[in-house]
């Protein structure tokens, strides 16, 4: 058995009991208050790992690298966990994660941790607890934690808030050099793998590749002319997950790229990653005081406005953020 | 929340390679607001209980159609009760003889589906069933 009180619960996760952390997991995603008690003792021991988030589209081998990656980091003694993360259908709520078909062969290995998750109606490429549920696995002792994506399109972006180091998977002869300089997923890669490079075009694809992105934080640009947000500059690699052709150069870049990183606070990412958290959870928050107890009534009432056209949305959110202020009714 | 998915680990122990009706039931699932965890084809048992205990899964379905059920399905629900997971419920689908059904529930089955056995049967069952994880 494991223990049913979240603090006894997240004691046992640290000690190593897998059970336990499985179970803060489902608390997580379902959003618990046992979730909160459990972060709560875990949070602070959380922020030692590399957090890399895995993005791509559908099929371009996202799995298989993991896979990859689990075995080369394991090879180096590290321990790997995973947040997989598959669509939730927009009808019936259900999911098909079907990414451990491609991560098999480490039952037994109590050094590696595999969690499938449904994105449950979140759109970003993540689910909503993804970030949560990395810290769970980062304070477990889990030092490289990845963090799968959905198979992604252009503009789902949100793991590179997630992560500290994105990499971004392309397959050979997705698109020509016009795909590569279109706004969104490339410009938040740190990494951009080209994968199947045993595939027809995979080099051709990475120099393409190489030739739009490398370089692009400096065209037509003097240095120190202005401080407008550059675009990244990400290494360009080409592996073959299948066989593991390119993965250990990968391992590398994910290692170089970590150490060009400030650490701790310092780092814009893990702030910007924070204040996400806290915006969201807030966010919640709010919403729950509106709905909740005697301010529900009042609340209904000035969406009920909206809806009629007597009040504007931006004057209603006003009215409602007064009625918290007072402490009104 | 109390109407969360229920979630489902689809898992082929044994070394037959008919995953039809494995995937049939992991999509027929899905569409049913099941979430489905797919792991795919030759897991020994103990891949099977490792993907159990990690996803934290409320039910474990074994497709087997090679015959081997005997052998493999008391050992998934031994190696579970190791580990310590006895609040998942076991349920069975493929070619499994009346005679071994009773051995099969002995062994800690809840229940087995054989050819025929509606989508909506075993949607219905796992729903009336499992014990959701809180």
């Amino acid at each position: 058995m494991i223990p049913a009180d979240p603090d006894a619960l997240a004691q046992a996760a640290l000690g190593g009991d897998r059970r336990a952390l499985a179970r803060i997991l489902t608390a997580v995603e379902n959003r618990t208050p046992a979730a909160e008690a459990a972060l709560r003792i875990l949070y602070p021991k959380a922020g030692r790992a590399h957090l890399v988030g895995i993005t791509g589209p559908p099929g371009s081998g996202k799995s298989t690298l993991v896979s990859a990656i689990i075995a080369n980091a394991r090879e180096a003694g590290r321990a790997v966990g995973v947040v997989a993360v598959a669509p939730s259908s927009p009808i019936t709520g259900g999911a098909l994660l079907g990414d451990r078909v491609r991560m098999q062969s480490y039952a037994g290995d109590s050094s590696v941790f595999i969690r499938s998750m449904a994105a449950r109606g979140h759109a970003g490429g993540l689910a909503p607890t993804s970030t949560a549920a990395a810290a769970v696995l980062d304070a477990c002792g889990f030092d490289l934690v990845l963090l799968e994506t959905v198979g992604t399109g252009q503009s789902e972006v949100e793991v590179a808030a997630a992560a500290d180091t994105t990499v971004v998977l392309e397959a050979p002869e997705m698109g020509d050099e016009v795909q590569a300089i279109k706004a969104g997923l490339l410009e938040v890669a740190d990494i951009v793998v080209v994968n199947k490079g045993d595939r027809p075009g995979a080099q051709r694809t990475a120099s393409q590749l190489r030739a739009m992105l490398v370089g692009s934080g400096r065209v037509g640009r003097r240095e120190g002319s202005n401080d407008r947000p550059r675009p990244k500059e990400p290494e360009v690699l080409v592996t073959t997950a299948t066989t593991g052709d390119g993965v250990p150069e990968l391992m590398a870049a994910l290692a170089r790229h970590r150490q060009g990183r400030p650490s701790g606070a310092d780092d814009p990412t893990r702030r910007a990653r924070a204040a996400a958290q806290v915006w969201a959870i807030l966010g919640d928050r709010v919403r729950a005081e509106l709905e909740g107890g005697s301010r529900v009534a009042t609340t209904e009432a000035v969406i009920r406005e909206v809806a009629e056209h007597r009040l504007d949305p931006f004057g209603a959110a006003d009215r409602l953020l007064a009625t918290l202020r007072t402490g009104g009714q | 929340m109390p109407d969360r998915p229920l979630k489902v680990l689809i898992a082929k122990p044994g070394l037959d390679g008919h995953d039809r009706g494995a995937k049939v039931l992991a999509r027929g699932l899905r569409d049913e607001g099941f979430e489905v965890v797919y792991t795919g084809l030759r897991q020994t048992p103990e891949m099977v209980v490792t993907a159990a205990l990690q996803e934290d899964v409320d039910v474990v379905g074994l497709s087997i159609l090679s015959g081997a059920h005997m052998t493999l399905v008391p050992k998934v629900c031994r190696l579970l009760r190791e580990q310590g997971i006895d609040d998942v419920l076991v349920v069975v689908g493929g070619i499994i003889p009346d005679d071994d059904v009773a051995a099969l529930k002995e062994a800690g089955v809840a229940a087995t589906f054989g050819p025929g056995t509606t989508i909506g049967e075993v949607a219905e069952f796992l729903r009336s069933n499992a014990k959701p994880r809180g």
